[in-house]
């Protein structure tokens, strides 16, 4: 398996003086194309803050980070945004959708942003990503008028929209019931299985890491298995 | 950016309510401006048309001869001319000039005349007039007499006159009757009084008449060319420099209607001032409601902000959304406002119609073209603060939220 990205010796540190606070404490980590990767530990423990830096969208106060060979912390804001809208998709715990937008719209965002229009071929793969996450029938339903599960498949396919080669999950199935939970890790560990996407779940459900094939645990701003 | 017009237009439609509020606050900003526009435009022009509207736009008059000496070889003064108090000099050319100038783009009429004092007699009765002489058929391409006319006919014949209405109550005549007009330099004339004006101005109605250019060579003795020219332009701002013109072409010294009228000009720009002040204000409440609306906005959509920086908006795209959302709202606005304005200004007589005790609205100047750019410029500028705080949004905190 090639290396698809690797975090060494990180630190962050919130705030500054006697108000600091160490998150990461020389945290080290890599993940391989193709994985499909829990993410545990207690609350506090810098899950969040972690993949908060794999994301890009924050920089560590020390160490280093690559990603598909290239330096993450020396990248400017301009670099860095266009890097996530092409190799890193995210899915958050409350979906995180665009209200005033439809299923359809939110899925393509990802692309049309990066093209300045909403193309044919956007829209084409927007519904072929929908059907397989069972949403045919949602499609120009505004996001308001879906339920919970139906929402976060929907931010699943947006994560997934650009091809990208990581998907961050931060408590995927945290809001929803078991039966959604489970209907949604199936579907993405047909992706992973199917489009070698790298998946990186955080989550505290242990019935959930158990879908994945790597669990990796945090604990006091490393990795501590 | 087209995609991000799509994003702009659908957050103003997503809240239809605030949208048509904010577009409802800009339009009357823009009413207001238009408003005004056309109410300071139009006092001007009807402050303009009854002041100068019935005055000689540019006047070329005879020059006097200055005052001279003749000395003697030893110094003594042999004699000595003063300028008299009769105009003497004429225009002799006019038959040359009046073609010339009336060819000028720009210049709607000319009118050669003879003037001068002289004195309206019915028997005992004696009043102190202005005599214009004009040419038939030109009587009222300067003052409208036609338009003034209250009894009998404009056209003025051989031993025809026209008076005003005050002076022809205070000679007590009636059309048809005979009067005696002597001029300063005693000529005199048998006159038959062939019609009457009233313009409203006093100075006009009691104390000048009018004849014809042949019965005004007799009586003040001007066997050719005639003592002033009278021109009437299409544009009465254009004056100066069609004085200039007129002095560069002729080499006679043409007066525009603006010599001597400082204080009028002074009024009309002091009144412009006013206007501009009162359209910066409906601009600036234009540009501090945008401005506060999509700052709120920005607000409100925080983790949407959020959520689209983290999938790969650059800084310049939510930039261009919240610019683009102003602009959509000044322009809405502004055509909305024009609209209204046009509208508002419809009942409001024609600039040709304008009567004392109205509005004098114009509704030709109610400058909706520049209220219109204005109101765009001006919500695209009232939205870059709230842009660039957006582009600020931190993804990470906005999403938390």
């Amino acid at each position: 398996m090639t290396v698809l990205l690797e975090l060494r010796d990180v630190f962050k540190t919130y705030g500054t003086g006697e108000a600091a606070t160490r998150v990461l404490r020389g945290l080290s980590l890599q993940l391989d194309g193709a994985e499909m990767a829990a993410l545990l530990g207690p609350s506090g423990s810098g899950k969040s803050t972690l993949l908060t830096i794999l994301g890009t969208l924050m920089k560590p106060t020390s160490g280093s980070y690559t990603m598909l060979g290239q330096d993450m912390i020396a990248g400017g804001d301009n670099e860095l945004t266009e890097f996530r809208n092409r190799h890193i998709g995210f899915v958050f715990q409350f979906h995180n959708l665009l209200p005033d937008f439809t299923a359809l719209e939110n899925v393509i965002f990802p692309t049309a942003v990066r093209e300045g229009r909403e193309t044919n071929a956007a829209r084409m793969r927007g519904r072929d990503l929908l059907s397989r996450m069972g949403l045919s029938d949602r499609i120009n339903f505004p996001t308001a008028n879906l339920s919970g599960g139906q929402k976060q498949r929907v931010a699943v396919a947006r994560a997934l929209m650009n091809r990208p080669e990581l998907v961050l999950a931060d408590e995927p199935t945290g809001n929803l019931d078991s039966a959604s939970a489970i209907q949604v890790m199936d579907l993405i560990a047909q992706i992973n299985r199917e489009e070698e996407t790298t998946f990186l779940i955080s989550t505290h459900d242990e019935k959930i890491a158990n879908l994945c094939r790597r669990q990796i645990v945090v604990g006091d701003g490393v990795v501590t298995g | 950016m087209l995609y991000a017009l799509k994003i702009a237009t659908r957050y103003l439609t997503a809240n239809k309510a605030q949208t048509a509020l904010l577009v409802a606050g800009v339009a009357v900003g823009v009413f207001i401006f238009i408003f005004m526009s056309a109410l300071i435009g139009g006092l001007a022009e009807f402050i303009l048309s009854r002041t100068v509207g019935d005055i000689s736009h540019i006047t070329i008059a005879a020059e006097a001869d200055d005052p001279a000496l003749l000395f003697s070889p030893d110094g003594q003064v042999l004699i000595a001319t003063e300028r008299s108090r009769i105009r003497a000099a004429t225009l002799t050319d006019v038959a040359t000039w009046v073609p010339m100038i009336e060819a000028l783009p720009g210049v709607r009429a000319v009118s050669p005349q003879i003037t001068g004092a002289g004195f309206l007699t019915r028997g005992a009765q004696t009043d102190q007039v202005s005599v214009t002489g004009v040419e038939p058929g030109r009587e009222s391409v300067i003052l409208n007499l036609s338009g003034y006319m209250v009894e009998g006919d404009v056209r003025l014949g051989s031993g025809l006159v026209v008076l005003g209405r005050d002076l022809a109550d205070d000679l007590n005549l009636s059309i048809g009757q005979t009067l005696r007009l002597q001029s300063a330099n005693g000529g005199t004339a048998a006159l038959t009084l062939s019609g009457i004006f009233r313009t409203g101005n006093g100075g006009i109605d009691g104390a000048r008449a009018f004849v014809s250019l042949s019965t005004a060579r007799t009586l003040f003795a001007v066997p050719q060319g005639v003592t002033q020219i009278e021109i009437k332009l299409d544009d009465l701002n254009t004056a100066d420099a069609m004085a200039l013109r007129i002095r560069a072409l002729t080499g006679l010294d043409a007066v525009p209607w603006t010599d001597g009228a400082g204080q009028l000009r002074e009024a009309l720009n002091a009144q412009a001032q006013t206007g501009y002040f009162l359209k910066t204000f409906a601009l600036i409440t234009i540009v501090i409601g945008v401005a506060s609306a999509l700052l709120l906005s920005t607000y409100r959509r925080r983790p949407e902000i959020g959520i689209m920086r983290a999938m790969g908006a650059g800084r310049g795209f939510v930039v261009f959304v919240f610019v683009t959302q102003g602009a959509l709202i000044g322009m809405m606005g502004g055509i909305t406002g024009a609209a209204l304005g046009y509208l508002a200004l419809l009942p409001f007589p024609s600039r040709e119609a304008f009567r004392s005790g109205t509005l004098p609205m114009d509704i030709t100047q109610g400058s909706y073209g520049l209220a219109i750019t204005l109101t765009v410029i001006g919500a695209i500028l009232a939205s870059i603060l709230p842009a660039r705080a957006a582009a600020r949004v931190d993804p990470v905190t906005a999403i938390g939220q």
